[in-house]
């Protein structure tokens, strides 16, 4: 996806997974992009320093899009979007 | 996947993404059988090494990985339901029991354990910082179809009988792991 404005997105569900440690926020987000629709996004809480790395090799390797990463307030906000 | 005992969560199985993974490459090439797998032996009954291991599990299973955990030795004591089952025993596999942690609650650290001390510290900050128990994980690890399968052979050494295990354990020797490794892309002795 070209450069998009991630603060305009809306996202179809938040998974709040803040104060959740690995591998919470990863399955989680697992769990999450289920309930949403093919081509959905789906945005994950988390300020486990690990998640924003993990969260697009997950979408990688499961075959969804990562689309990017917001840094909010001590936490961050990861948008991928359900691609199957 | 006919013979599932009742109360088995549905176990994800590595053939399944075999098929397809060899569908999808040139036959004959021998790297073609290899699948998308992991494989693990839960050797150690250490807190420490075995909350490694299911976090590792449960993040394969949740990218997709059809996951084997093959558990031998003192890592057999992972599997064991926390409240004595009543079987018969000889002395010496009465006395095994007695010594050996009964399940994952019951598990110390691998090091700065002091006498239990360190290991309660341990799960008191684990849980300050959200991280998972390893009850916790383990039941997630099922709900994700991670199969979870306790070495014969270590149980009959140690005398631990199939009805002292959690439900929907499944049982195997060396050729089952085999069998998994080499479906496996990584394959871990913890």
């Amino acid at each position: 996806m070209a450069q998009v404005d991630l603060a305009s997105i809306k996202a179809a569900k938040i998974v709040d997974a803040r104060g959740s440690a690995c591998p919470g926020p990863l399955l989680e987000a697992k769990k999450a992009i289920g309930t949403v629709s093919v081509g959905a996004v789906l945005e994950i809480w988390s300020n486990d320093a690990g998640t924003k790395r993990d969260i697009p090799l997950w979408a990688k390797k499961v075959g969804h899009e990562y689309v990017g990463v917001l840094s909010g307030e001590g936490y961050e906000r990861i948008f991928v979007i359900r691609r199957k | 996947m006919s013979d599932r005992r009742p109360g088995e969560k549905s176990i994800v199985r590595c053939e399944v993404v075999a098929d397809e993974v060899v569908a999808s490459q040139p036959a004959g090439d021998e790297a073609a059988e290899r699948s998308d797998c992991l494989s693990m032996i839960v050797f150690s009954g250490d807190l420490d090494k075995v909350l490694a291991a299911f976090i590792i599990a449960n993040g394969a299973a949740a990218m997709g990985t059809p996951v084997t955990m093959f558990f031998t030795f003192w890592g057999l004591n992972v599997l064991r339901k926390s409240e004595p089952v009543p079987v018969k025993k000889g002395l010496l596999e009465r006395m095994f029991g007695w010594m050996m942690p009964r399940g994952p609650e019951k598990l110390k650290l691998s090091q700065m354990n002091m006498g239990g001390i360190g290991t309660l510290m341990m799960k008191r900050v684990m849980q300050q910082k959200n991280v998972y128990s390893l009850p916790k994980l383990i039941e997630s690890a099922r709900e994700a179809g991670v199969s979870l399968v306790a070495c014969t052979m270590s149980m009959d050494v140690m005398g631990i009988r199939p009805e002292e295990l959690m439900d929907g354990v499944e049982f195997g020797g060396v050729a089952t792991f085999l069998d998994a490794a080499d479906r496996s892309r990584t394959t871990l002795f913890i």
